[in-house]
Formats: C-alpha cells, structure tokens, sequence
C-alpha cells in the first residue's frame, strides 16, 4: 500500500499528495469492518477489543515500524491510560470523551518525560530501558493497592452514556460503534501524520539516525514527538478498554501485552500502517477460537509463528501479500 | 543487627553468582555479534531439565549431572545457533529479538508438556546440605559450593580469555569484528564456539539454579529479565564486568526483600534504569 512506494517524480509535494490518495483496497477494508453488525452480532463485544487492540498496535507502529526504535515495555502507556480513566470515572467523572482525553493526556505527559531518555539510547540500551520502564510501572501499579487495586484490579468504575444518551449495552453493540469510531478518526490522524514530510523524516531516522540531521532533520527532536504521540495513543486505546469493560485489571501494564502486541504488528507488517490492524484482527480471532487449549500451548503456536515470520515472512503478511502483488504485475 | 545484616550479604553473593553463571555467556555473545539472543534463559531450563531428569529417571547422584547439564545445553543451542541463529547475524535487532522470544515461548510449552507446570524439587547429597557456623553466622553449605563453583568458572573465564589463543581470538572479535576478519581470524567460527560455551554455562547455572530458585517452564522469562540487566550493567563482552553487576544485583535483589519487601522487584528495575542511564554501554563496557 502506502510502502510500496514508486519512485519519487521530481516534484516531491505531488510526490507525497499522490501518497495520500485512498486505495480501493484501503476502502473495502474499513467497509468490511462494519460486518461485524450484521453477519457476526453476537460476537460484538470480541470485535470491539479487536478494534481496541488495533488502535494500541497502530500506536506501537509509529515508533517500531515508522521511527525503528524496538519497544518491548509499550504496555506502560495503554496502561497508563487505562488506569487514568478508570480513576477518574471511579471518582465521580465517567463521561466518557473527556475519559479518553484524559487517559490521552496522562499518557502522553509521561510519554513526553521519557522521550527525552528515549532519544539519547539505541540497540540494547534502549530496549532494557523501555523493558525497565514498562516492569517498573507494572510493579508501582501492583503496590499502590490503594490507588489501582493492585492485583485483584479497580473496582467501580461507573461509565456515563455517550453524549448523555447512548447507554453501554451488554451485547457490545455501543461499545464497537464506539471503539471503531476511535479507531478510525486516530487511524485518520496517523495516516495524515505518516504521508506528511515529518512522517518521510521519521522513516529517514529508521534507517539512518545519524545522517538525517545533516539533512535538516533533527533525529532527537522528531524521535520525542513520535514517541509523545504514540504514548498519547495508545493512552486513548487503554482508555477506551477501560470505558468498554468497567474495569482495569493489572494485565493492562504487563509485559505479555507489550510482546503480544509487538507480535501482532510484525505478523501483520510493521511500518504499513494497516499491518497492526490486520495483524490484531488474526491474533485476537485465533486467540478466541483456541480459547479451550491452556495458555501455555497457545504461546507454543505463537512462537512457531514468530520463527516462520522473521525467517520467511520479514515484512509481515502485508509484505508478502504486496511482493506478490508485484510479482503478479510485472512478470 | 550485624548477623542477619551479613546473612543477607552472603546470600545475595550466592545469588549473584547465580546470575552470573546464567548470564556471561549471553555477556561475551553480545558483544561479539551484537546478536540480541532473548531465548538464553531457555537454554539455561534445558540445563535445568537435564538434571532433574537424570537424577528422578535414571538415579544419577546431583554432582554428577552438572557436566551433563552443561553438555546438553551447549549441544541444544549448537544446533539452534546452526539452523535458526545464522541467517540473522545481519538482521535488524527486532528481528532478533522476535525470533528468540519465538524460541522462548516455543521451550516454554515444550517444557509444560513433558514436565508439567509443577516445580521441580530435587534431593541434594548429605554433603550439599545443612550449614557451617562461623563469626556467629550460619552459612549455607549448598551456597558456599555455589559460590565456589561459580568462582572457579569465573578464574577459568579469565584466564582462558587473557592467555590463551583463543580468548586472544574471542576478543580481537569483541573489540573489533572487522579488523579481526581482516587478520584471519575465522570470526564466526570463534562465535559458534563461544555461543555453545556462554549456553553450556547458562545450562550449568539453571541445573544449580533448581535448589536455591526452583524450575518451573515459567524460567526462561522469569530469569531473563535478571540476566538481561545482569547483562545490560556490567556491560557487554565483559566478563569482569558480569561478575560485579551479578554481585551487586544480587546483593540489592536479596536486602530489597528483606529490609523493604513491600518494593518487590521495583528496586532492581530502579537500579537497572539509573545505572543505564549514567553509563549506557553499561558499567564495565570494553567499547
């Protein structure tokens, strides 16, 4: 799709617009994401984590697949923004945008006051500090009983109506108009974020961190507002966990997300923008489907994929789907 | 005050050289190829598991086991490094790091199948148990063995790294890849054979690891963060280096627990990130 780049003409502004343009594929993608409500409506309530999953792997691609620097603790941030809306509604406030807004906002605060570590570290130094980062927040949250509810999780959290009138329904019918509608608008602002000039310079500093600021663009500057920016996403999707379940458990800070997640993306293709939302729709649906097997098993299933991907799949399903492609065309 | 207060130092050594044990190996590895090896702990459980198994099935006494849990260990990872590790020398580190968290997952459930979730308990030898009392202070008897051995491994590391031609080699590769292929030196050969040693050694830790830690197939994530910070401290390449932030990790991980028990791992992860961020390259980095 948008990776699959021809080469650039000699005028770069309509090189970029014509990057922007909508694909079919692009289309009938989001079409088939309203299926759910008429072909799958008891399974509404999975296609509304799905869609939350999406939204946190799609935060995790602008930094891993866009920016190239490796996250194994980006959990802390869905966390944080999980655990900041579900206070605030235990508290008293449960509307639920300003929830969001809120849970956003805590998380890209201290997404902000990392990214000034982020931006100094590469290679293992930076992938111990984000692990470091993501177990610390896991065990703070774990010990302050008091604020989170520790390990059995935050009780109470009472959600308002959206607008004041559109209840949460038990069958998760509100709550995946709700998530996809989340998803979509943030998906909208990372698509416009990716084709702009400061998205091509984030894709510069993946390759080479140490030549783009001889070409004017600033490698630690552009590395702090990625990495706010996708804090503040993922805040909005742990947010949007907490309004669709009533509840924050500890699993939302843990490790396991963090590498689940990262799985997601690069099965699906890291740096494609859809490759995270492709990628958590097959992981969640399978992971539904072989529910009944212990969990142990299910990483077994994992890891083999992990294996078969990085050895024969490197950019993901995407990826191969589109050297396919191309292949197809030009014979 | 003073008894429980050396207590607690010497069984945060004999913890520490516990780590040490598991992690110089994935030390010296990485500095040499730069390859982000997270599936090390596994190795270490196969060490585990082969003790356990010879000892419950085929009545081995404990000692006896431990050459075979390095044995196996190092043959296990030989043959991961030859089939699955090669092709990704020059890969980028996500996808390393995928690959041996693919492996990992994998060694998890492989281990749950054959050996349940349950732990592992094993007998020690009359010799291994009970404790000596000196200055006051009860010590361990299991513990000054670890100690010991964990000691010795570490005089043989040096020594074989400092006067040998090929720990010459090991560290021509360390400090310089590419000057070393220049010279002739047969870089990936040298990495084979350190690799299988570093897993070997890993394999050894996990086998003595059982009777302090216990062995669950949950091992080769529990551990891996220890050794990753035991790694990412004292710095890469750097078996001295290993030796003092295991010591120190282990010194902290054990009085945190017993002085502030109520922070739990915090102070660990704490000390990792304040240490990383005052000297990347870790403590002790030879580059």
């Amino acid at each position: 799709m948008a990776m699959t780049a021809s080469t650039p003409s000699t005028d770069p502004h309509a090189w970029l617009r014509r990057q922007t343009r909508w694909h079919p594929v692009e289309i009938a993608f989001w079409l088939a994401t309203l299926l759910p409500f008429f072909l799958f409506p008891n399974y509404l309530v999975l296609a509304s984590q799905i869609a939350i999953t999406a939204l946190f792997a799609l935060s995790l691609d602008l930094i891993l697949g866009y920016a190239g620097i490796v996250s194994l603790g980006h959990a802390a941030f869905f966390g944080l923004g999980a655990y900041a809306s579900g206070i605030l509604s235990k508290h008293g406030w449960g509307e639920p945008l300003t929830g969001l807004l809120f849970g956003a906002a805590v998380a890209g605060i201290v997404g902000y006051a990392t990214s000034f570590i982020i931006a100094r570290f590469r290679h293992l130094t930076l992938i111990m500090l984000t692990l470091g980062f993501g177990l610390l927040l896991f065990e703070l949250a774990n010990k302050a009983h008091w604020l989170t509810g520790g390990a059995d999780g935050l009780q109470g959290v009472k959600i308002w109506p959206i607008f004041g009138r559109i209840q949460f329904d038990l069958w998760g019918y509100t709550a995946y108009s709700y998530a996809l509608i989340v998803l979509f608008v943030l998906f909208l602002v990372c698509r416009r974020l990716i084709h702009s000039p400061f998205g091509l310079a984030l894709r510069g500093i993946r390759e080479n961190s140490v030549r783009m600021p001889a070409i004017g663009a600033p490698s630690a500057a552009h590395i702090r507002k990625i990495y706010t920016i996708s804090a503040a996403i993922a805040g909005v999707a742990g947010a949007l966990l907490t309004q669709t379940t009533e509840t924050v458990a500890l699993e939302v800070l843990s490790f396991a997300r963090s590498a689940d997640t990262a799985v997601m993306l690069v099965l699906g293709g890291a740096g494609m923008l859809y490759g995270g939302l492709i990628g958590s729709i097959i992981f969640m649906i399978a992971r539904d489907q072989f529910s009944g097997i212990a969990p142990q098993y299910w990483y077994f299933w994992i890891g083999i994929l992990l294996i078969v991907v990085v050895m024969f799949l490197p950019n993901g399903i995407l990826g191969g789907l589109s050297t396919l492609l191309a292949r197809w065309r030009k014979p | 005050m003073i008894g429980p207060f050396l207590g607690v130092l010497f069984d945060g050594i004999a913890y520490g050289m516990l780590l040490f044990l598991l992690s110089v190996g994935l030390s010296v590895t990485l500095g040499m190829m730069n390859f982000v090896n997270l599936a090390h702990c596994a190795f270490a459980m196969v060490g585990g598991y082969t003790t356990v198994t010879l000892m419950h099935v085929f009545g081995w006494p404990f000692v006896w086991t431990l050459p075979m849990a390095f044995l196996t260990a190092a043959a296990v990872s030989v043959i991961f490094e030859r089939t699955l590790y090669r092709p990704l020398y020059r890969a980028s580190e996500l996808d390393q790091v995928l690959l041996t968290i693919g492996i990992a997952f994998v060694s998890v459930a492989v281990a749950a199948w054959f050996f349940g979730t349950v732990q592992q308990p094993i007998q020690m030898p009359p010799y291994l148990r009970g404790s000596v009392s000196a200055f006051g202070i009860s010590f361990g008897v299991y513990r000054l063995f670890l100690i010991a051995v964990a000691l010795a491994i570490a005089l043989l590391l040096i020594v074989t790294l400092e006067f040998t031609r090929f720990g010459a080699t090991v560290r021509a590769s360390v400090d310089n890849q590419r000057m070393a292929r220049g010279l002739g030196i047969d870089v990936d050969r040298t990495f084979a054979i350190t690799f299988a040693l570093g897993s070997g050694l890993a394999g050894l830790g996990g086998a003595l690891a059982i009777e302090i830690v216990g062995l669950d197939p949950s091992f080769a994530f529990t551990y891996l963060v220890y050794v990753l910070i035991v790694v990412a401290v004292g710095g890469l390449g750097s078996i001295g280096g290993s030796l003092i932030a295991a010591t120190l990790i282990g010194i902290s991980d054990v009085a945190g627990k017993y002085y502030v028990p109520e922070t739990g791992a915090f102070l660990i992860y704490l000390v990792m990130i304040v240490v990383l961020m005052w000297r990347p390259a870790g403590l002790f980095a030879r580059r």
